[in-house]
């Protein structure tokens, strides 16, 4: 366990010391977001109607921005290959790894969603669901983001590869965060859909780090 | 099952049995197009338009099949490295993707006059969409490294991976009220339609799977070949 918080330091570490990193991706998610008001236009129904949706899919599209830095740093300086080799369990490491990333881009985009929902006109009251559909929602896009991280390493225009790969899988999460607000602001209860992607977690939690061990291993031997 | 595994004794009892399965295929497809178009009753609601189902059908029922395929030969090829397991997931990705082509454009030309729409996001033909994007994802995945050992291990994660949507397809139309009409063929009390069609819908089914079994072997012989040229070359390179 010593070692997974080792490694969370770590890489906590690495991300304020090059802060820019994580603030590129935030600026990326809020500049994607201003550019709705000026695309479909400012009339504030309209705002409203989509908000949820534009706000959960720039998330989605900030946090694939920012997958290289899970491993492409440490696999292209060679300290992956020490990391794989340390005697804590693979998955542990994959989860440490995830944990960070979480920290250093999914709850930044948090803090910062419910922001962009007063920009695009989102009722006060689905502020909350937006929140909490972002709390259990952004680790599944660390978790799975992870998959495809560790399988592209080491091939040819990884950047557009792993958007490619990742995308497909996160469309679940797209669907029942955006549903949960929908839901609340329709006056419906947003649980079922909170449910679900606390389902989606849950599931997501023990698979993908197996998954992305695998993934690793395959890629540093 | 492993005795099989060996790539040369493979393809010797592959092209052996390839014009038999060659014949049987074109055999049933026309058995099954006959039947399809001429010797099945119009139906009651959707008219002619319902022979369009003999097509869209079987090709979304192979679309799930030849997933499921890649992921058992993927698991093989992760567990005990055959490289033939490898060769057949690679060999089977474009033919699947092709026939869940197949499937969105025949049931988007059928949607067309039934539903008054080309296309809409119901849960079914969303996760079939996906279906979709995973097989593009695969061939890319593979074929992005320089190294050829590399693409295929990614390769076989990746299918392992994506195969979380196969039961989310076949059971979306149970999970999620939709548009698409749920499973008629394979049901506890038996097949909700009539033997008219479902005759020519199992004859197309049959055709289907025959057709991808002869093109597996054929993309399969040529993948083996392309490897041996190309280990041939390595040695000739180091000489």
């Amino acid at each position: 366990m010593s070692a997974f918080w080792a490694l969370v330091g770590r890489d906590l570490r690495l991300a304020l010391r090059q802060g820019a990193d994580a603030v590129m991706v935030l600026m990326f998610f809020v500049i994607v977001v201003t550019l709705f008001p000026l695309g479909v236009g400012p009339e504030p129904g309209v705002l409203e109607r989509i908000s949820s949706g534009i706000v959960w899919v720039a998330a989605l599209l900030a946090a694939m921005l920012s997958l290289d830095r899970l491993f492409q740093a440490d696999y292209d300086d060679g300290s992956l290959d020490l990391i794989v080799m340390t005697p804590a369990p693979l998955e542990l490491v994959v989860l440490a790894k995830c944990l960070a990333h979480w920290l250093t881009t999914g709850l930044p985009i948090l803090i910062v969603s419910p922001l962009l929902g007063v920009l695009m006109n989102m009722r006060p009251d689905a502020f909350w669901v937006l929140l909490a559909g972002m709390a259990l929602g952004t680790p599944v896009l660390s978790l799975v983001g992870a998959v495809g991280a560790a399988l592209v390493l080491g091939s040819r225009r990884a950047g557009v590869l792993v958007a490619l790969l990742v995308l497909p899988l996160t469309i679940p999460i797209l669907i029942f965060g955006v549903g949960a607000v929908e839901a609340a602001v329709g006056g419906y209860g947003a649980r079922p859909h909170l449910l679900l992607l606390g389902a989606v977690l849950l599931f997501a939690l023990p698979l993908c780090p197996w998954a992305t061990a695998a993934a690793l291993r395959q890629s540093t031997t | 099952m492993h005795r099989f595994a060996n790539p040369a004794r493979f393809m010797r009892i592959a092209e052996r049995l390839l014009p038999w399965v060659s014949g049987a295929t074109g055999l049933t497809l026309i058995a099954g197009l006959y039947f399809g178009l001429f010797a099945s009753p119009a139906d009651y609601q959707q008219g002619e338009t319902v022979r369009i189902m003999y097509v869209h059908v079987p090709a979304a029922w192979m679309a799930l099949f030849i997933y499921t395929t890649m992921a058992v030969a993927s698991v093989s090829y992760i567990v005990w490295k055959h490289p033939l397991a490898d060769v057949a997931a690679q060999a089977a990705a474009p033919i699947g993707a092709g026939f869940t082509a197949m499937a969105l454009i025949t049931g988007s030309l059928w949607g067309q006059p039934m539903w008054g729409t080309w296309w809409v996001w119901d849960a079914r033909l969303t996760s079939v969409l996906i279906l979709f994007f995973l097989y593009l994802g695969y061939m890319a995945l593979v074929n992005a490294f320089d190294d050829p050992e590399r693409g295929s291990r990614a390769g076989a994660i990746l299918a392992l991976v994506g195969f979380i949507n196969v039961p989310i397809i076949k059971f979306s139309v149970d999970w999620w009220n939709t548009l698409h009409q749920p499973a008629s063929v394979v049901k506890m009390d038996g097949p909700a339609i009539d033997n008219s069609m479902l005759i020519p819908l199992l004859l197309m089914a049959l055709g289907f799977k025959l057709y991808f079994l002869v093109v597996l072997v054929i993309r399969m012989r040529g993948e083996l070949t392309a490897r041996r040229v190309r280990a041939l070359r390595l040695v000739e390179a180091d000489v």
